[in-house]
């Protein structure tokens, strides 16, 4: 995944790269996005224009004349050449006009706007939950690396990329909500509690803290667990792998042999020095594994009735909803992109090697 | 001198045995790994599990029997039966023949075409290369199921489509790592060698560049070949990618999903048979990647 980033301004390796001044490196960086972010619009575009679903006849329905629906396609400016439509598509995007939903009947953008949050908190408590056990994880099994530490983070590395999310989901869902009766069902909030909390972030959690609501808060934690748990695990995976590997790399090098011969305690010595050390790096992965959470979080949602943007997305596909679906893709791939761009833009900051 | 001394030889007396000796090493130093060895039996068992499931389904995958529907895993339905009645093993079984489907369909599109794009971007240079690796970085900073998904959404449900749209979503990396192997093959003298023959870039590409790329290339594939099962499982569950009555194990969790609470067999069972089949593949991938690329 990160030799996607690196590509920033791609020139041709035969030719020898001239050292680039600040501004023409960040003005490069800039293009980059751009052209990518151009990349995306084209491509929903051009998936909105394959479908075999008539925009004009879903929009004047099947009982109108011919001069109706010619009026209409003239109208939503299906008439003009390809490129023109293009324009005036990417130039509606950049007005925040994705279009009307069918089935809501309402903007897509505010359709988006609503359920963004639910998928922003989803990914956002996954996220930690993967920071909190991988980084631990992996360093335990890079330190104690060859016994059983190493071998069961190896073990449960492979688990999280051989099952499929959403099965894991329903067999949390049997597990522990129909037979164990630990966690609540599916949805955010307990049915008599919906509604009760005026929606100032649309993070539930955090909005039911700010009313002071506590009962809420604690009743939309017990509900956020075991989705966010799933869908942790899969950045656990990926997280454990990356840190054992990162730190591999720095025990093996003379500073820490010094360190310990200066007497350290070895805590010190993995936890504050080598650790440091891997900081930069680690930030990368946990960036780019969050985007990663997006996507993953499409089936979560779809087990657990999660009303976030997967959810929101599905359901439109499933209804040949195509504003909704298109509108859906771009904001989930935008933030995708956004973050993997972050996540280079952070190595590039943080990590002085990188300057050269 | 037995077999083993002659493959094993220091010194090979011609190009065949020096060829079959590493093949050989390198088959030892795969069956040395027990993980691997357990993968390639896995990925070998869904093979003759496609291959023989008349013999190995005990009914027919679409044969209903409502008055039997929903039963309990038993010696007549070891995996128990749907809301049709259906017999679920006999569903999995022949359920393996799609996911193998799924499989080899895309492991023969996504990397040819990121062989060839790698390729030839790495090899000419150029406005070429810039203009080919910017699409591919575009491809590549998507999100890869939310594409599959968009594409399905245009293209119609059906397992063809989702082979299509997983197709066209999991070339990129392919071509980038043709491109990386490519730039540093194309500076070596054997190629500037085979230029001053007279070769045209069509036959150096094809005839010399393509064939040293394709180990690294394999080791990805078998790699990714996990994703691509969980990806058509995670569409066939959203109800896009194989269509009923097909026994596709993603659409079969879905039916499943809203027995689970009295029935949990229906979902959970053809779960398992994924999770098998993908950590298989993986365990497989690992072995290959210690074999053919020691540079990890």
């Amino acid at each position: 995944m990160t030799d996607i980033l690196k590509s920033g301004g791609t020139t041709p390796a035969a030719r020898p790269r001239r050292p680039a001044g600040p501004l023409k490196r960040i003005a490069g960086f800039l293009l980059s996005i751009a052209l990518t972010f151009l990349g995306l619009l084209l491509v929903t575009f051009l998936i909105g224009r394959v479908v075999p679903i008539d925009p004009v006849l879903a929009a004047v329905g099947d009982r109108a004349n011919a001069e109706t629906y010619e009026r209409m396609r003239i109208e939503m400016g299906l008439n003009l050449p390809l490129w023109q439509q293009f324009i005036r598509y990417v130039g509606d995007v950049l007005q925040g006009d994705f279009g009307t939903s069918v089935l809501t009947s309402q903007p897509v953008l505010d359709d988006v706007r609503r359920a963004f949050p639910a998928t922003l908190e989803l990914a956002t408590a996954a996220i930690i939950i993967g920071v909190a056990v991988g980084v631990p994880a992996g360093v335990f099994a890079a330190v104690h690396r060859g016994r059983w530490p190493d071998h069961l983070v190896r073990v449960l590395g492979l688990v999280g990329y051989s099952v499929p999310v959403f099965w894991l989901g329903l067999v949390g869902l049997l597990l522990f909500y129909a037979k164990l009766d630990w966690a609540p069902g599916p949805g955010r909030l307990d049915v008599f509690y919906d509604g009760l909390v005026d929606p100032v972030t649309g993070v539930i959690t955090v909005d039911a803290l700010l009313a002071g609501e506590t009962e809420i808060f604690w009743n939309a934690l017990s509900h956020l667990i075991l989705p966010a748990s799933i869908l942790g695990y899969f950045s656990i995976a990926y997280i454990s792998r990356m840190t054992r590997s990162f730190m591999l790399d720095q025990l093996r090098q003379e500073y820490i042999t010094t360190a310990r011969v200066k007497g350290m305690s070895e805590t010190r010595v993995i936890w504050r020095h080598a650790l440091g050390n891997i900081a930069v790096p680690l930030i990368t992965v946990v960036a780019l594994s969050y985007a990663n959470l997006l996507e993953g979080s499409v089936l979560t949602e779809t087990v657990f009735a999660w009303p976030g943007l997967g959810l929101y997305i599905t359901n439109s596909l499933l209804n040949a909803d195509m504003n909704a679906v298109l509108g859906g893709t771009l904001v989930v791939g935008a933030v995708f992109i956004g973050l993997n761009m972050l996540s280079d833009l952070l190595y590039r900051l943080l990590d002085p090697r990188a300057k050269k | 001198m037995t077999a083993r001394e002659w493959l094993l030889s220091d010194t090979p007396q011609s190009r065949s045995q020096a060829r079959m000796g590493r093949l050989y090493g390198g088959w030892l130093t795969f069956t040395g790994n027990r993980l691997a060895m357990v993968g390639l039996g896995i990925v070998v068992a869904l093979m003759l599990m496609a291959l023989l499931a008349p013999l190995i389904a005990t009914h027919h995958p679409f044969a209903q029997d409502l008055a039997n529907r929903l039963q309990p895993p038993s010696a007549a339905n070891w995996f128990g039966t749907d809301q049709y009645g259906r017999d679920i093993w006999s569903r999995v079984v022949y359920g393996s023949r799609l996911t193998l489907y799924i499989v080899l369909l895309v492991a023969l599109t996504a990397p040819v075409a990121g062989l060839l794009i790698g390729t030839i971007s790495g090899y000419l240079g150029g406005w070429t290369d810039i203009v080919l690796m910017r699409i591919t970085d575009v491809f590549l900073a998507f999100p890869k199921l939310i594409l599959a998904l968009a594409f399905v959404s245009a293209l119609g449900p059906g397992i063809e489509n989702a082979v299509i749209a997983i197709a066209i979503t999991s070339w990129p990396p392919y071509a980038r790592i043709a491109r990386a192997e490519t730039m540093t093959i194309r500076n070596s003298d054997f190629i500037s060698a085979v230029r001053l023959q007279g070769a045209s870039p069509t036959r150096i590409i094809l005839g010399h560049v393509i064939p040293l790329c394709t180990s690294s290339l394999i080791v990805r594939v078998t790699l990714d070949m996990a994703g691509i099962i969980l990806t058509a499982a995670g569409l066939g569950f959203l109800g896009l990618g194989a269509q009923p009555p097909l026994p596709e194990w993603g659409a079969m969790i879905s039916t499943g999903r809203q027995y689970l609470l009295d029935q949990w067999w229906v979902a959970t069972l053809p779960g398992i048979a994924i999770f098998v089949v993908s950590l298989g593949f993986n365990l497989l991938g690992d072995g290959l990647r210690d074999v053919l690329d020691p540079k990890n």
